[in-house]
C-alpha cells in the first residue's frame, strides 16, 4: 500500500514540499540547541518545562481520540464510523510520533535517551509514559495496517486482529491517565495537584482530537474524490460537544474548590492565569470563551447539519483546547515557583522553530497515512 | 531454502530479544537480591560506612537564621560554588547550590509579618536531602538518588535532562545547566568536576569533603550559624540542639522530611 505516496498530483506535492521546507528550518533550529544547549528556549530555572511539553501534552490528547470513533464502532456496531475510522488510527500514530518528537526535543540530553530503557525505573512516571506511548503507536499501526490491507483485498479482517483493536480502547485511556499522572502526583505544585486533572484531560482530548479529525476529513473531502459521509461527521461532532461540556464542568469544579477553599498554594496559579498581569491572563480568557462558544454551536443539532457551523464549532473547541493545554496548563503549573515568586515564560522565536519543524514532521506522516487511507478506499471504490 | 531463512529470521529475532531483556532482568536480580526494597521504592545506594571520611546514620543540616547575617550568607554562598564549580551566570537560567531568600518565600505558609525582626529578613536555602525525596521518585534513570545516610546525589554521566526533578522539587532546588558551564566559572577547581550543558545538578551535602572527615564547606566558613551532625546520634551535637531550641521546616505537610531544620 505504501506506493499510494509515491503518487499525487501537484497540490499533494506541493504541500508536502512546503512541509519539508518547514522541517528544514525546525532541523537548523534544532541544531542551535544541540551546539547551544536549550538556552536558546525561553525556559529558565524557575519554569523549567515549556513549549516541548506543553504540546507533548496536549497532542496525547488528540492521539487518544481514535477512541470515540473504536467504542461506538466496535462495542456499539455504529456502522457510519466504519469508513473513516483508519483516520482515527492513522491520525494517532502521526500525533504519538508528534509527542515522542517533542520529548526528545525537550532533554537536555538527548544522546542520553536510551539510559530510560538502559536503567529502567518504575517509580518514574516518564518510565510508564515511555511504554504507554510506543504500546500505543505499535498497536495503531498494527490495527490501522491491518484493518486496511483487508479492506482492499475485500475480505474481512482476521478475527485476531479484534483483540487488539479491544486493547486500544483501555491504551488510549492510559496513555493520556499517564500523562496527567506526570504532573497530578507532584507535592508543591499547587494547579496539577488534582484528582481530576486526569478526567479533565481525557474530556478536553475526546473534544480536541475529535474535532481535529473532522477538520481534517473535510480537508479530504475537499481535496480528493473521497467522502467520509456527513452522518459520521454529525456524529463526531456530538462527541465533541458532549466531551467539551464535561471539560467546562470539571474546570469549574476546580475553580470553585480553589475560590472556595481559598487554599493560597492552589489558587495563587488561578490568580496568575486568570486575573494577574501575567502574559497568559489573554490568552487563558480566549481560550475558556472558545470552548464554551464551541460547545454552543456544536450543542444545537442544527449546527451540526451545516457544513460551516460543524467546521466553526470544530476549530473553536479545538483552539480553545490547545491554548489550555499547549499553553496555560504548563506555564500555570510553574508560576509562581516554589518560593512563590513569578518568573514569566515566553517562548523564543528558536523555540518555535523547533516545535515548527516538529509540526512539520508530524504532518508530514499524517499526509502520507491520509494518502494511502484515501488512496486504498478510492481504490476499492466508496 | 525459503525455510532455512525463516529458521534463521526465527532465532536471531529470539535472540535479539532475549538479549535485549538482560540488562532488564538483571538489574532486577539484583533489587531483589541486595536489600528488601521494593521496584516502586526510591532508589537507594549505599554511602561508605567504613573507612575514613564522616559517617552518619541520617545527616542534617541546622540553620540558625538568628545568627546568619547578610555578610554570613555572602560567606557561605562564596565557599559552596566557588568550591563546586558552579558557574556565574547573571540570567534566569542561573545555577544556584545555595542562596538566601527572605523568610516569606522560605517558609510562605508558616509566616506572618509580624515575627521578630520582620518576613523580610533573609535566610539561607538549598537542597533539602529530604527522606522522602519527590525529585528521586520521578528520576526515569535513577540519576538522582538517595545514599543510606540520607544524602540525596547526582550521576551528572547518567542525567538525560529532562528536568522532571526540578518540577518535582517542591523547594525550587534544583538547577539546569541551559548552557556550557564552562565559560561561566572564573577560576575553575580541579578538585571537583565541572558539568556539561544539558544535566541537572543541586548541593549534595558536600559528600566529597564528609568522605575526606571535613564538613560542608557552608557549615566551615558559617561562623556558628550552621550546623552539621547525625540525627539517627542522641549524642550528636545537632540532636541536643534540636532538643533545646525551636526549629521548623520547609513545607512539612508535603511528607518529604527535610533534612534541613532552621532554628527560629
Amino acid at each position: 500500500m505504501l506506493e499510494k505516496v509515491l503518487k499525487g498530483n501537484k497540490v499533494y506535492w506541493g504541500w508536502l514540499a512546503i512541509l519539508l521546507a518547514l522541517m528544514a528550518v525546525g532541523a537548523v533550529c534544532y541544531g542551535k540547541q544541540l551546539v547551544n544547549g536549550l538556552t536558546i528556549t525561553g525556559m529558565s530555572r524557575d519554569v523549567s518545562w515549556g513549549f516541548y511539553i506543553a504540546q507533548f501534552t496536549f497532542l496525547v490528547g488528540v492521539a487518544a481520540s481514535a477512541v470515540m470513533m473504536v467504542i461506538p464502532k466496535y462495542l456499539h456496531d455504529y456502522k457510519a464510523y466504519g469508513k473513516i475510522l483508519i483516520f482515527g488510527e492513522f491520525n494517532a500514530v502521526a500525533m504519538v510520533c508528534l509527542c515522542l518528537m517533542f520529548i526528545i526535543a525537550d532533554l537536555g540530553s538527548p544522546q542520553r535517551l536510551m539510559n530510560i530503557i538502559i536503567h529502567p525505573t518504575p517509580n518514574s512516571m516518564l518510565f510508564w509514559d515511555m511504554i504507554v506511548l510506543n504500546g500505543y503507536l505499535l498497536i495503531n499501526i498494527f490495527v490501522g495496517w491491518i484493518t486496511l490491507q483487508a479492506y482492499r483485498k475485500e475480505v474481512a479482517p482476521p478475527q485476531w486482529i479484534k483483540f487488539f483493536i479491544y486493547l486500544s480502547i483501555p491504551w488510549a485511556v492510559s496513555i493520556h491517565t499517564v500523562t496527567a499522572f506526570l504532573y497530578c502526583g507532584l507535592p508543591g505544585r499547587g494547579y496539577w495537584m488534582d484528582a481530576i486533572l486526569a478526567s479533565r484531560f481525557l474530556a478536553s482530548a475526546f473534544a480536541a482530537g475529535p474535532a481535529f479529525l473532522i477538520i481534517l476529513l473535510y480537508i479530504v473531502k475537499a481535496t480528493t474524490s473521497f467522502d467520509p459521509g456527513k452522518e459520521a461527521l454529525k456524529s463526531l461532532g456530538k462527541t465533541i460537544a458532549y466531551a467539551m461540556s464535561i471539560n467546562l464542568f470539571l474546570v469549574l469544579c476546580e475553580v470553585f474548590t480553589v475560590n472556595y477553599s481559598n487554599i493560597p498554594s492552589h489558587l495563587h496559579h488561578w490568580h496568575y492565569l486568570f486575573f494577574g498581569d501575567g502574559v497568559l491572563v489573554p490568552w487563558m480568557w480566549t481560550s475558556m470563551s472558545m470552548c464554551f462558544v464551541g460547545v454552543l454551536i456544536l450543542i444545537v443539532p442544527s449546527n451540526r447539519e451545516s457544513d460551516n457551523m460543524l467546521i466553526f464549532g470544530c476549530l473553536f473547541v479545538f483552539i480553545g483546547a490547545w491554548i489550555d493545554k499547549g499553553l496555560g496548563m504548563i506555564g500555570g503549573g510553574f508560576v509562581p515557583n516554589a518560593l512563590m515568586e513569578i518568573t514569566e515564560y515566553v517562548p523564543t522565536q528558536l523555540e518555535l522553530g523547533v516545535a515548527l519543524g516538529i509540526y512539520a514532521a508530524g504532518f508530514l506522516i499524517l499526509t502520507m497515512l491520509t494518502k494511502i487511507a484515501v488512496g486504498v478506499k478510492l481504490e476499492v471504490g466508496e | 531454502m525459503k525455510n532455512t531463512r525463516r529458521k534463521f529470521l526465527k532465532v536471531a529475532g529470539l535472540a535479539v530479544l532475549g538479549w535485549s531483556m538482560r540488562p532488564a532482568s538483571r538489574l532486577m536480580a539484583a533489587h531483589g537480591a541486595q536489600s528488601a526494597e521494593g521496584l516502586f521504592m526510591a532508589s537507594k545506594h549505599g554511602a561508605p560506612k567504613h573507612g575514613e571520611g564522616l559517617h552518619a546514620g541520617r545527616w542534617i543540616m541546622l540553620i540558625d537564621t538568628n545568627k546568619l547575617t547578610p555578610a554570613i550568607e555572602q560567606k557561605c554562598i562564596n565557599a559552596c560554588h566557588t568550591n563546586h564549580n558552579v558557574p556565574d551566570i547573571e540570567t534566569k537560567q542561573n545555577i544556584k547550590w545555595i542562596w538566601a531568600e527572605p523568610l516569606h518565600n522560605v517558609f510562605p505558609e508558616q509566616m506572618h509579618e509580624n515575627i521578630p525582626g520582620g518576613t523580610e529578613r533573609t535566610t539561607l536555602v538549598l537542597c533539602n536531602h529530604c527522606t522522602n525525596p519527590p525529585c528521586v521518585r520521578v528520576c526515569p534513570t535513577k540519576a538522582t538518588f538517595q545514599r543510606e545516610d540520607g544524602i540525596v546525589m547526582m550521576d551528572f554521566h547518567r542525567c538525560i535532562g529532562c528536568r522532571y526533578c526540578m518540577a518535582a522539587c517542591p523547594y525550587g532546588s534544583r538547577s539546569f545547566n541551559f548552557m556550557d558551564p564552562r565559560p561561566h566559572i572564573k577560576d575553575a577547581i580541579p578538585e571537583f568536576p565541572t558539568r556539561t550543558k544539558g544535566v541537572v545538578e543541586k548541593c549534595e551535602f558536600c559528600s566529597e569533603r564528609l568522605a575526606e572527615g571535613k564538613l560542608p564547606y557552608c557549615v566551615e566558613v558559617s561562623e556558628g550559624a550552621m550546623m552539621f551532625g547525625d540525627l539517627e546520634d542522641p549524642e550528636s551535637e545537632v540532636r541536643k540542639v534540636l532538643a533545646s531550641r525551636y526549629s521548623i521546616r520547609r513545607k512539612p505537610e508535603l511528607g518529604t522530611e527535610p533534612g534541613v531544620y532552621y532554628l527560629i
